[in-house]
């Protein structure tokens, strides 16, 4: 079926499978470092370095864009960072006022990038993500970025499980929990910068969360959750992306996340871990155990008298 | 010999000042009890001499070093609350953790060092929930587990923070034996404790700290009713019974 498909279809889908397993590897250290928000307040973050590099350089070109979104989520982080260490308040509502201001922000300038007419077409697309719009050399540069991504989740695999479980004990047996602080931010804005264009900045944080969440279901390590992890975000990139391509025009970012959502769902009612019907059986079974040993004893008793 | 010498220690969170000019020597071979209410930085001390939180002055060396320099001789047991025990592991993976820094970075652990860590659990009586996920361990059961992890260091100097709060009587037992043990191989133990019954039977050193030391030294010169009024204030009931010594206490 794959070969079937028009080759730029197939490159095209090459690389959204390769974003959507690096986006589910660091989704899933996201989730233990209880940042799955973080990452959606950082994709919106990106949305003006978007359009300002835009802007500036009157074109589009991916490098360009990547760098300007990049920019633009980590002054959001810099800033959701600051305003919890000058003021009392707390990280979620830091993280919903950088979002919202940053969005907003975005699409202001959207607008007058939008007006000024120019070579615009496509940009709207970074909203909610056109794979269809990719061409070649975009396809190479999120595939290798992707690939950069998956590389740095799987060599410093034992890192990360330290760094993610017990920090301050990480750090006593020397690891540097600031230069794992700074990896993990540069795979986060990376992984999120490079997805904007084919899944958009809004719902990119869902290619992080859902994916993490759904493999939680079937993992009892932290091993075989990030892979997972990684084969759940892959396949809803592809099956997304794949789904889109059959209507002219159709955002790839809805059906990537719709694909992950039903990935999802199945977790959640089947996970072999906390799925919901083995704690149902689980629960029925314990239930009925117990009815019959309390029938029994009370037979027993009954015998007695 | 001093193991770890503490210099006019002084730590703050924000604005407030938790540990003012703290200092005390300890010597090798001590199994020191750092006793104190509550608030009254004990977690804050080890966390602040294993540079976990920056002191705002004061210095601190161990083995007449600097912590960089001698962080492989240093095991540290944080708080079981500070861990989230949802994380998908087994009981074995937790304990090989305290060899990552053998191994190496960007290494992987051989047979060797899972080995190890399995005679680590096994010491701590563990060795059959191995396999277990660490969220379906009791409290004192996963107490063991950080212990044992600890023990895999092979460090020469040891901080714990309350290993025996919210254990069963049976982890406490076991807990007591490998301090002792590590006492009677010349290593240095340092343990943040709540249970003031127990002081005088587990420890040999005594530190009482309320914001800053009140007396630090052996068990016998230091734990005494005095002291221990003025370490908790007038807060704290005690029954004398013979010279000066405390028998029972209630706080």
């Amino acid at each position: 079926m794959f070969s079937l498909l028009p080759s730029n279809t197939q490159w095209v889908l090459f690389s959204t499978m390769m974003l959507g397993i690096a986006a589910g590897m660091v989704g899933c250290l996201a989730y233990w470092k209880k940042q799955s928000l973080m990452s959606d307040a950082l994709s919106h973050a990106a949305l003006p370095g978007v359009v300002l590099a835009f802007l500036l350089l009157g074109e589009k070109n991916l490098l360009v864009l990547i760098c300007g979104a990049a920019v633009s989520a980590l002054i959001g982080a810099m800033c959701i960072q600051w305003i919890q260490s000058v003021s009392r308040i707390k990280e979620d509502t830091s993280m919903g006022m950088i979002l919202s201001v940053f969005f907003g922000l975005g699409i202001m300038l959207l607008t007058i990038a939008n007006r000024s007419g120019g070579n615009q077409s496509g940009l709207d697309g970074f909203i909610f993500g056109q794979a269809a719009s990719m061409i070649r050399k975009d396809v190479y540069i999120m595939s290798v970025l992707a690939l950069l991504v998956i590389f740095i989740g799987i060599i410093a695999f034992k890192e990360w499980k330290i760094y993610l479980f017990d920090p301050s004990f990480a750090k006593g047996i020397g690891l540097s929990v600031k230069t794992m602080n700074a990896v993990y931010t540069f795979v986060l804005v990376l992984t999120i910068v490079i997805g904007i264009q084919a899944v958009g900045v809004i719902l990119m944080a869902a290619l992080l969360i859902i994916p993490a969440i759904s493999a939680r279901y079937w993992a009892h390590s932290f091993r075989t959750m990030l892979l997972l992890s990684a084969l759940f975000g892959g396949v809803s990139g592809a099956g997304g992306t794949l789904v889109s391509t059959y209507g002219a025009g159709w955002p790839t970012g809805p059906f990537i996340v719709i694909t992950s959502s039903a990935i999802f769902l199945v977790s959640m009612i089947f996970g072999a871990e906390k799925g919901m019907l083995l704690q149902f059986l689980q629960h029925r079974k314990h239930k009925r155990d117990l009815l019959v040993n309390w029938n029994i004893r009370t037979a027993e008793k009954e015998g007695e008298r | 010999m001093t193991v770890l010498s503490v210099q006019k220690l002084t730590v703050s969170y924000r604005k407030n000042t938790v540990l003012h000019d703290v200092s005390f020597d300890i010597p090798q071979g001590s199994l020191t009890g750092i006793v104190g209410p509550n608030g009254a930085g004990k977690s804050t001390l080890l966390k602040s001499i294993l540079d976990l939180h920056p002191p705002v002055s004061g210095s601190v060396t161990f083995f007449g070093s600097t912590f960089q320099k001698q962080k492989k001789r240093i095991g540290y047991v944080p708080q079981r609350g500070s861990v989230d025990w949802d994380f998908p592991t087994n009981a074995l993976d937790v304990v090989t953790m305290g060899l990552y820094g053998q191994i190496g970075w960007l290494k992987w652990p051989t047979r060797r060092h899972r080995a190890k860590a399995m005679e680590a659990l096994e010491k701590m009586g563990m060795s059959e929930y191995a396999d277990r996920q660490i969220s379906q361990l009791s409290g004192g059961q996963q107490q063991r587990v950080f212990l044992a992890r600890a023990l895999v260091q092979e460090a020469d100097l040891y901080f714990m923070d309350e290993p025996l709060a919210g254990v069963d009587a049976a982890t406490e037992r076991a807990i007591m034996a490998i301090l002792k043990e590590l006492k009677e191989k010349g290593k240095t133990v340092m343990v943040v404790h709540h249970d003031l019954q127990t002081v005088k039977d587990y420890f040999d050193h005594v530190l009482l700290l309320n914001h800053t030391v009140i007396k630090h030294g052996t068990t016998e010169e230091v734990f005494t009713a005095k002291n221990l009024t003025e370490t908790y204030g007038g807060t704290l009931k005690v029954m004398k019974e013979g010279v000066d010594h405390v028998q029972l206490i209630t706080q």
